[in-house]
């Protein structure tokens, strides 16, 4: 057994690292159709994340076409730093600071939704709370000990811990409920739930823009592959009739 | 038009080869859709290759652009989406007809003699089709090509003496880099493919020289001379094989008959196939992992490394062995068993339709503990599954044995001469 471990601990280096808490992930709501949702989700994306986080796989310009926006608006409302149209989403933020300020640089997010799953980011945006032990005063439920400011504070609110009494084997004890803004945020928290909802809408487009397209495709290709096999199907037995 | 073909035929064979191998070639018509998974495979092959070449076109094999040109591909590449996803989804569609392929060909005896150097060229293709995957895997440059290249390579550090030499020598580099990923390209686009094909050759040449069995393991090929002209076949078969034996009324052409009915098998698979395709090409994170969609970083080991679905079970083997050389050697073995097959079974009866409920009992509990050993190899570590592999693993390897033992002796019922009607 001894051996065992030592084999794996030599094999799969840093298995036994932790990959984040085990909490309940919420089901996030969202609808890659929902083109206003999404343009929403472009917006937030464009002034809150990509400070620090780039989307480097994905131009402005495509974006834009998707999501039914103009270049001309687009350009006007969702691009702030002067680049062109045609270019990539990249984030202002050198990489050395990146690293050096946050101790490792913010990932690239244009394949997030693909890596970490929709209802992760959904329930991760929804979880911080505050936590002065933490470096930027906030830590995560979902992602414990996070390098990563609370940045949607401003809508959100404060988030604090919530707790409630109830009786565990004859004693009281404290149970962790959730979390609750202070309501000093902008949203109400059914409108900050929408907000982070069309965030989590605009990355699942980014991570796979092609995906729409997949399904309307798709289709026609499954009814065409029915009427095919109907075809084909008669053929074959009209020539194996005679051998059985 | 007739005078051009003959003057074709006249230099090269053209009718000729097809006849003899397609068209007057003649098939045991009690195939059953067991038999459909050679063709399936073949035209996956041809999907693999074609879809290949283009993306070829468009992905950059370094370790600063791999990752970035198959986004691109995805992206900007006119329905450069599709090309991608059937090529990934056409990998693990590989496996899935492959191993019902291999497990037809264990369910009916198409292994023992004459078949023997049939199934040793399969055993090849599959070992072929097992490097080829592993580094395309490694291609797109994900956490999973990265971490999992990492894992597969410093196997061979388990050898003794030459191991940490060769892992060098394999990587090129000191670890898994750049030089890895370019040397991996070539070989998943140019040498193992072609070895692939000439070894599909060979195994299809090696098919027609010994003909197709069938669910009844029944020859369809008898002495010549021993059979009335009422019981030969009725269609025409090349006098390539009516020339040395007498054909039962027993076969069909495989052009137009197995063609079709392997065109109504391909039908059912490519509606799933496309299924795939379009509307779950990640296929829950079997078929494409989710830590792949994450560019290779050397610093950041992923919680949990997994090879592909298809590898699952022999790397459960791997892990189920305490010593890392061990669990290689088992690794290897477990392939090694299957290459031995035609001399592990002493029966002279082939299909389980004729053999021992002890024999049918072995081949079930066979593929049910590979499945759970894919099951075991794929999902994260846990105290039970230690024990639950090593357990499988001796089941796995007990299936040859018990194979040994028992069918030399075996308990059969009478074969029929002909097909049964």
């Amino acid at each position: 057994m001894k051996k065992l471990m030592c084999f794996l601990a030599f094999f799969l280096p840093g298995m036994a690292m932790a990959a984040g808490g085990n909490v309940h992930l919420d089901e996030a709501p969202i609808d890659l159709t929902d083109k206003a949702s999404l343009q929403r989700g472009a917006k937030l994306f464009m002034n809150y994340c990509l400070g620090c986080h780039s989307m480097q796989y994905q131009r402005y310009q495509r974006t834009f076409k998707d999501l039914g926006i103009s270049d001309e608006l687009g350009e006007q409302y969702l691009q702030f730093t002067g680049e062109k149209v045609t270019d990539y989403i990249t984030r202002a933020m050198p990489e050395e600071s990146a690293a050096g300020w946050f101790g490792a640089a913010p990932p690239d997010l244009t394949l997030v939704a693909r890596v970490r799953g929709e209802d992760w980011i959904y329930t991760y945006l929804r979880s911080f709370y505050k936590d002065e032990s933490r470096p930027f005063g906030v830590n995560n439920k979902v992602f414990p000990e996070v390098g990563m400011p609370h940045v949607l504070e401003p809508l959100q609110g404060i988030p604090r811990e919530t707790t409630e009494e109830v009786m565990v084997d004859g004693e009281m004890v404290e149970r962790y409920v959730g979390i609750k803004s202070d309501g000093t945020g902008s949203m109400s928290p059914d409108e900050y739930d929408q907000a982070v909802a069309d965030i989590v809408n605009f990355l699942e487009y980014t991570g796979e823009p092609a995906k729409l397209d997949s399904h309307r495709i798709g289709k026609w290709v499954l009814v065409f592959i029915v009427v095919l096999f109907v075809f084909v199907y008669l053929l074959k037995k009209d020539y194996w009739r005679e051998v059985h | 038009m007739s005078g051009f073909l003959a003057w074709i035929e006249e230099r090269i064979p053209m009718m000729r080869v097809a006849n003899m191998h397609a068209i007057q070639y003649p098939a045991p018509r009690n195939m059953n859709f067991w038999y459909v998974f050679g063709f399936l495979a073949t035209i996956v092959l041809v999907n693999q290759i074609v879809t290949g070449i283009w993306l070829t076109m468009n992905f950059e094999p370094s370790a600063e652009r791999a990752f970035a040109s198959v986004e691109y591909i995805m992206r900007e590449v006119d329905y450069g989406w599709i090309i991608r996803y059937m090529h990934s989804t056409g990998a693990s569609a590989f496996f899935i007809v492959v191993y019902m392929h291999m497990f037809r060909g264990m369910i009916y005896g198409s292994y023992q003699k004459p078949r023997e150097l049939l199934w040793v060229f399969g055993m090849f293709i599959y070992l072929a089709l097992m490097a080829e995957a592993f580094m395309g895997y490694v291609l797109p440059w994900g956490q999973m090509s990265y971490w999992g290249a990492q894992v597969i390579v410093s196997l061979f550090g388990a050898i003794p003496v030459i191991g940490p030499d060769l892992v060098i020598w394999i990587q090129g580099d000191y670890v898994i880099s750049g030089a890895t990923l370019n040397r991996f390209f070539a070989l998943h686009v140019i040498a193992l493919p072609l070895v692939i094909v000439i070894l599909v050759f060979l195994h299809i040449i090696a098919l027609h020289e010994v003909g197709s069995n069938n669910p009844d393991g029944v020859a369809i090929k008898h002495k010549k001379g021993s059979l009335p002209e009422s019981e030969k076949t009725p269609y025409k078969i090349h006098e390539y094989y009516t020339s040395k034996y007498d054909i039962a009324d027993d076969v069909v052409p495989f052009f137009p008959h197995i063609v079709l009915k392997d065109l109504v098998a391909f039908c059912i698979f490519l509606f799933g196939f496309t299924y795939i395709l379009f509307f779950a090409p990640e296929m829950g994170g079997k078929f494409l992992e989710h830590p792949n969609f994450e560019i290779a970083n050397q610093l950041k080991t992923p919680a949990h490394i997994f090879p592909v679905w298809y590898f699952t079970p022999f790397y459960a083997i791997l892990k189920a062995v305490p010593d890392k050389l061990m669990g290689v050697l088992a690794m290897f073995g477990a392939i090694a068993a299957l290459f031995a097959l035609p001399w592990v079974d002493r029966g002279r009866v082939k299909s389980w339709r004729y053999r021992s409920g002890l024999h049918k009992a072995n081949l079930i509990l066979f593929a049910i503990v590979f499945i759970f050993l894919g099951y075991l190899g794929g999902t994260p570590q846990e105290n039970w599954k230690i024990i639950a592999s090593q357990v499988a693993t001796v089941l796995y390897f007990g299936f040859f044995v018990a194979l040994f033992l028992y069918s030399k002796n075996e308990n059969t019922k009478p074969v029929p001469e002909r097909i049964p009607k």
